[in-house]
């Protein structure tokens, strides 16, 4: 197949700013989206995924302007995610410049507002995103939804979940294994195995990477279309362009 | 100064087109986001990107009157179809159970999820990402641009034209998919060039200073 697939750098932005280190030596402020996003963009970054932590919502339209300006400078495809609580949400960053808008908490709560959103501005802007985690002892291996940056469990299955967003019509799905998320120990494979097969959308995987060889893992044994990382590209430990080649040599077809 | 209208008929991030076809022009063009008929008529280059489903689509370009303007547009000037803008261009779709289209080109829009080839869970849909674009014949637009070049795509829906001869661009996605039509002064894609990176801004920049021949 020729279809690529895609290495998505992922930044946290609060309050306008990146934060959790970014260390490039050719950029002069490593908080600022827009730098950040040209130069991932320079690297070769098949897309930009930025999520929204600001806690408070008087903070929020600092995000929107974010949105805005790297949506001027950059030309690949930007996603947003965090805090999207409803339409008018979604429409504020699509109006913004983004091109996919991620939903996480609020497409539990609401599930209607996935069929909304999606009937008005079509499938491929938003993208579900799905913190998932292990339940303990259970063999084979099920996982359940959580919610609120994965402080509140929510007691819905990850496989029932993916097949009823896809069926309210979601374009995508990101999903995060919260045992994998910040351990640097790779993907859950067998989660996004499993999600992957389940559904016929496109699957982002996250949450784990620490080498190279977990970005491999994740299209080739987790059947991801897509691969998202943070703090590997973040601390400049390997370039997209490094990642890219690592994939490519490997078998994997991608964008260089 | 020469004007590029990029049709607004409140479909898609039609932002993100404008903001990369101004990241090419010179000072000489400047570029509008406009649903005005009068604006569309004047200009000398036309853009109409657009996402979403083919029934809305059409929906929204009744509901603002352009119909009339584009067929106009599509017949005299440099002429630009982008996803949408490009499906809305042929005949019949096949989305919404069936949607009549402005029929520019014979042909009709079909659904990849139709296919047998697309059935093995690796063809996911939307057809999402970066993939090659075959140039099937040369045209002013495909300039500076190599063959088999990546751009990016996500859609559902592909358009089949009856005349193999406007066919300028192929895909491959378990079915050759037609990714880029042209003809006289009309050229429309399937891919998003605005989202596309270099490649695409290339695109964007042949467009602006084509003179409508191919």
């Amino acid at each position: 197949m020729s279809l690529a697939k895609r290495i998505i750098p992922c930044l946290d932005v609060d309050n306008g700013r990146v934060v959790k280190g970014v260390n490039f030596v050719d950029i002069r402020d490593a908080g600022d989206p827009v730098e950040v996003a040209r130069r991932y963009d320079r690297e070769g970054a098949d897309e930009v995924t930025f999520l929204d932590i600001t806690a408070s919502s008087d903070n929020r339209e600092t995000m929107v302007h974010v949105v805005e300006q790297v949506a001027e400078q950059v030309f690949i495809p930007l996603t947003v995610g965090g805090g999207i609580r409803s339409f008018a949400d979604v429409r504020r960053m699509l109006n913004a410049g983004a091109d996919k808008v991620g939903v996480n908490t609020a497409a539990i709560s609401n599930p209607d507002l996935i069929k909304q959103a999606t009937d008005l501005v079509g499938a491929q802007c938003i993208v579900v995103a799905i913190d998932a985690k292990q339940i303990p002892g259970s063999n084979p291996a099920r996982w359940e939804v959580y919610t609120h940056g994965g402080r509140i469990a929510t007691g819905i299955d990850a496989v029932e979940w993916a097949l009823k967003m896809e069926a309210y019509g979601a374009g995508e799905i990101l999903l995060t294994s919260m045992d994998r998320d910040g351990t640097k120990l790779g993907f859950d494979l067998n989660l996004t195995r499993t999600i992957s097969e389940a559904v016929k959308l496109p699957v982002i995987a996250s949450g784990g990477v620490g080498t190279l060889d977990h970005l491999v893992a994740g299209v080739v044994e987790g059947k991801a279309d897509a691969v998202l990382a943070a703090s590997i590209f973040h601390f400049a430990e390997y370039s997209i362009e490094e990642a890219k080649r690592h994939m490519q040599a490997a078998g994997v077809e991608v964008r260089l | 100064m020469k004007t590029i209208a990029v049709v607004d008929y409140g479909m898609g991030n039609l932002r993100s087109v404008a903001k990369a076809v101004e990241r090419v022009v010179d000072k000489q063009m400047h570029v509008v986001l406009t649903d005005d008929v009068k604006v569309i008529a004047a200009a000398d280059r036309v853009i109409v990107p657009g996402q979403g489903a083919a029934r809305g689509c059409m929906h929204a370009l009744r509901e603002h009157n352009l119909i009339e303007a584009l067929l106009k547009a599509a017949t005299e000037k440099p002429f630009l179809g982008i996803c949408m803008g490009l499906q809305v261009l042929m005949t019949h779709s096949e989305e919404n159970k069936g949607t009549g289209c402005l029929d520019v080109f014979d042909g009709e829009v079909h659904f990849f999820g139709n296919h047998a080839e697309l059935q093995s869970s690796q063809y996911k849909l939307p057809h999402m990402g970066w993939n090659r674009v075959k140039q099937q014949r040369r045209h002013p637009l495909w300039r500076g641009i190599s063959d088999g070049a990546r751009f990016y795509f996500v859609h559902s829906y592909y358009v089949k034209p009856q005349d193999a001869d406007v066919i300028v661009g192929t895909t491959d996605y378990g079915i050759e998919f037609t990714c880029a039509i042209a003809r006289g002064n009309v050229f429309a894609v399937q891919f998003h060039p605005e989202k596309s990176a270099d490649e695409g801004l290339k695109l964007l920049n042949n467009f602006v200073h084509w003179n409508g021949q191919s």
